[in-house]
């Protein structure tokens, strides 16, 4: 990709006629980028990209009810497939709206080029109706963003706009397209296949380093292999990498929230998640090691605790395709830049030419401790079986994920935010990646419903389920509306405790239990507000009505909100509190009282 | 952070740019955004079809701060080169200023004509009240003359900020 723009373009506004509308050459270049789906919402600036939209059959319109949600769908579009998401937003407000989900996709390193409309650019900086600077509001927001303000840049920047989105660490990129671009006369160019001018992301590791790192984790005692999200953007050939790697080292391996599935959860070489709620063994192995490999994490403050103590006895590799990453948070002993896939193949290959002998022996004594760690059962909860009796909400998302385990069905998970969340990470287990849709950096409430939305056009004959919170699930409500006019069965499995859960638990753990403003009055009846919505609603209230809702739901071809109205005072453990180290856990309620990391640090902490 | 902090040192950093629209948007917002420091900032394209505009970033912070200032400024997409005179080697830092002094008395006149010329500083106004002075030179060097001025009828300050090179053969 280059700017120098080449010969042939140069000449393309003068000699060749030009016969397309911007708006034209807009969805040609989609359609050369390979996108089928756009997810938008219509707005006086973007009415040529509907216009030339309406005429054509390539690209399939999925018309949302609000702009966020179309970030978000197209987030779950494309963390569930691999491939770049693709938004339309008008100007000023449509852009706005959509601010939320470029962060969100921002923070998750998720590819998505969002199209916003822009008043004409003889208009730009009057404060004409609908006008934002999007591209100033963006800039913090994505990975990169264009506004085009010539003819002859418009189809240069969408291609090199899906280059930038999709390549090294994944991003949003906003091109802002202002009216006039749209509706005057455009040339086409194709993308083009020189490197771009200064863009250059590393993506083969240094083999110096890799031999480096071989030779630390030949030489490990207690090692630990430590994945994040960056292993599941590499694509299937990183997650296949991953289980060669931990199979052939014998290793024990945890990840973090947004790297599920890409170990398969029910090996016993997989500790469970690490982190706030992560396992007691994933956590104290991570505490305790003496060499970390960290493939495609970021040691976000959710996974490390109190910094200063972070893992203390460590030599560290990581393994980033950015590299400011490396070093960002914590200092780490062997840096490695490039491809999750290709740094894992190369450490592969490398491991297999050394001829140093890894530490069987203490390897054996390692995973005897783990044992031991693992005995504690960190993630145990108590049901009663008893007619009438309360459902946990563990226990409504472990019957979840039996149930449709035993249906076979291909599965995609997607959540809000908060303790369902964590309960989901917690208690359903993922096999495969790129099944498991969550707002991790930015902890975006009202993200799990639209990113179904956007999974299920991906995949319109899988099993998708939204776990759910109630004060989650109302900040995207609408988009109801977009699964009726679609047919999209998406499941909403919501745990309804009447509290924004998370909240109200650090209320009782940090402020001494003043639940200030955590209750969620005046909900909705939710199985009315499905029906209102064109699709199903059903309640559980009681463990013997659970798995009947459960199947119910599932066997539905519609759309479906079943409100599980569970536990209200249930929390969500084990948990490290903010500011406390990974050896300092509370396990369950027994323990909250004990906890040394409960206050002073950790208070002023998120 | 502070600068009482064991490694907290400056770093001039030289950052070549493509020179489109925002970009130094682009790197202030990164600054500001991440809670970097700016202690001087110059920008001006240094090619002939002005294409690409060399950035020169003085700021400070840990060892680890300004690794990651490299690596966030490296990684926006605009961004040729990210180099740090500071660590490259020795390097040229240099600022220009233009320096007001109204000084009625030929005392003070007089006083600051023989500070100028000690410290090689152009006269480019006068007036019978007023000398406008130009200097080029450290941004210590411009502070020690400054100061000088103060007792004697400084009015007023404009700087450029600084200009940076590696000496030697050494190009970023």
């Amino acid at each position: 990709m280059s700017t120098i723009a080449p010969p042939a373009q140069d000449s393309a506004m003068s000699s060749q006629s030009l016969t397309q509308s911007g708006a034209e050459v807009l969805l040609r270049a989609l359609k050369d980028q390979g996108v089928e789906v756009i997810f938008g919402y219509p707005g006086g600036a973007v009415l040529p990209i509907y216009d030339a939209i309406f005429q054509q059959n390539a690209i399939r319109h999925i018309l949302v009810r609000h702009e966020q949600a179309a970030v978000h769908a197209a987030e779950g579009y494309a963390r569930s497939t691999g491939k770049v998401g693709c938004v339309l937003v008008t100007s000023g407000p449509g852009a706005t709206n959509a601010v939320t989900g470029l962060v969100d996709a921002l923070m998750d390193s998720i590819p998505i080029v969002c199209l916003t409309g822009q008043v004409p650019t003889h208009l730009i900086g009057n404060d004409a109706f609908q006008e934002a600077d999007t591209t100033g509001i963006t800039r913090p927001a994505t990975k990169h963003n264009y506004l085009v303000k010539r003819p002859e840049d418009l189809a240069r920047v969408v291609h090199e706009a899906f280059y930038v989105a999709r390549t090294g660490r994944p991003g949003p990129v906003v091109i802002d397209l202002p009216k006039d671009i749209l509706i005057g006369k455009a040339p086409y160019v194709s993308a083009a296949t020189a490197p771009h001018r200064s863009y250059r992301p590393r993506t083969e590791p240094d083999a110096g380093q890799i031999a480096r790192a071989v030779a630390l984790l030949k030489s490990a005692k207690r090692p630990v292999i430590y994945t994040g999200g960056g292993v599941i953007n590499a694509g299937d050939a990183a997650s296949a990498a991953l289980r060669r790697f931990v199979r052939m080292t014998g290793f024990p391996c945890t990840s973090t929230l947004m790297g599920l599935g890409a170990y398969p959860s029910n090996d016993p070489q997989f500790l469970g998640m690490l982190g706030m709620h992560g396992t007691y063994e994933a956590n104290l192995v991570m505490h305790g090691c003496d060499v970390m490999l960290n493939v495609g994490a970021r040691f976000d403050d959710r996974v490390t605790g109190k910094l200063a103590l972070f893992s203390p006895g460590s030599k560290k590799i990581h393994i980033d395709i950015d590299p400011s990453s490396i070093n960002k948070n914590v200092p780490v002993d062997v840096p490695v830049i490039g491809d999750a896939a290709r740094a894992l193949e190369a450490l592969i290959a490398a491991w297999e030419a050394d001829t140093a002998k890894p530490e069987r022996a203490a390897l054996v004594d390692w995973w005897k401790q783990i044992e031991i760690w693992r005995g504690k059962d960190s993630l145990r909860y108590r049901q009663s079986r008893e007619r009438g009796a309360v459902i946990k909400p563990q226990y409504a998302i472990q019957r979840l994920y039996e149930i449709t385990r035993e249906l076979g069905r291909e599965t995609y998970i997607s959540t809000e935010v908060g303790q369902h969340q964590m309960w989901a990470a917690q208690f359903f287990r993922f096999d495969q990646p790129n099944r498991w849709m969550t707002s991790g950096g930015l902890g975006t409430m009202g993200y799990g419903l639209p990113a179904a939305m956007g999974v299920q056009i991906a995949h319109p004959d899988a099993l998708v389920i939204d776990i759910a919170g109630e004060a989650s699930i109302l900040m995207n409500i609408q988009e109801m509306s977009t699964l009726a006019q679609y047919r999209l069965p998406v499941k909403v499995f919501i745990l309804n405790n009447q509290y924004m859960g998370m909240v109200r638990q650090w209320q009782e753990l940090l402020h001494g239990g003043r639940y200030s403003e955590s209750y969620s009055e005046a909900l909705p009846d939710f199985v009315k507000l499905a029906e209102s919505f064109h699709g199903v609603g059903m309640r559980a209230t009681s463990v013997d009505e659970l798995d009947d809702v459960i199947r119910a739901m599932l066997a539905s071809p519609k759309a479906v909100i079943a409100d599980i109205c569970v536990d209200q005072k249930e929390n969500c453990f084990p948990m490290i509190p903010s500011g406390a180290p990974h050896n300092e856990m509370i396990l369950g309620p027994e323990h909250e009282s004990e906890s040394a990391g409960i206050t002073g640090d950790g208070l002023g902490l998120v | 952070m502070t600068s009482a902090d064991p490694g907290y040192r400056s770093a001039t950093i030289s950052v070549l740019v493509d020179n489109e629209a925002g970009v130094l948007a682009r790197v202030i917002g990164l600054f500001s955004g991440r809670g970097y420091n700016i202690d001087s900032l110059t920008v001006a394209p240094v090619d002939d079809g002005g294409q690409r505009s060399r950035i020169n970033v003085v700021t400070s912070g840990t060892q680890m701060v300004i690794e990651q200032i490299k690596a966030q400024l490296d990684r926006l997409v605009p961004v040729h080169r990210v180099s740090d005179l500071t660590q490259l080697g020795p390097h040229i830092a240099r600022e220009m200023a233009l320096i007001k002094v109204l000084a009625a008395s030929s005392e003070k006149r007089a006083e600051a004509l023989r500070l100028a010329d000690a410290f090689r500083v152009r006269v480019v106004d006068a007036t019978v009240e007023s000398f406008v002075f130009e200097m080029t030179g450290s941004s210590e060097k411009l502070d020690s003359f400054v100061e000088l001025m103060r007792p004697l009828g400084l009015a007023e300050v404009s700087r450029t900020g600084v200009a940076a090179m590696a000496r030697g053969t050494t190009v970023i």
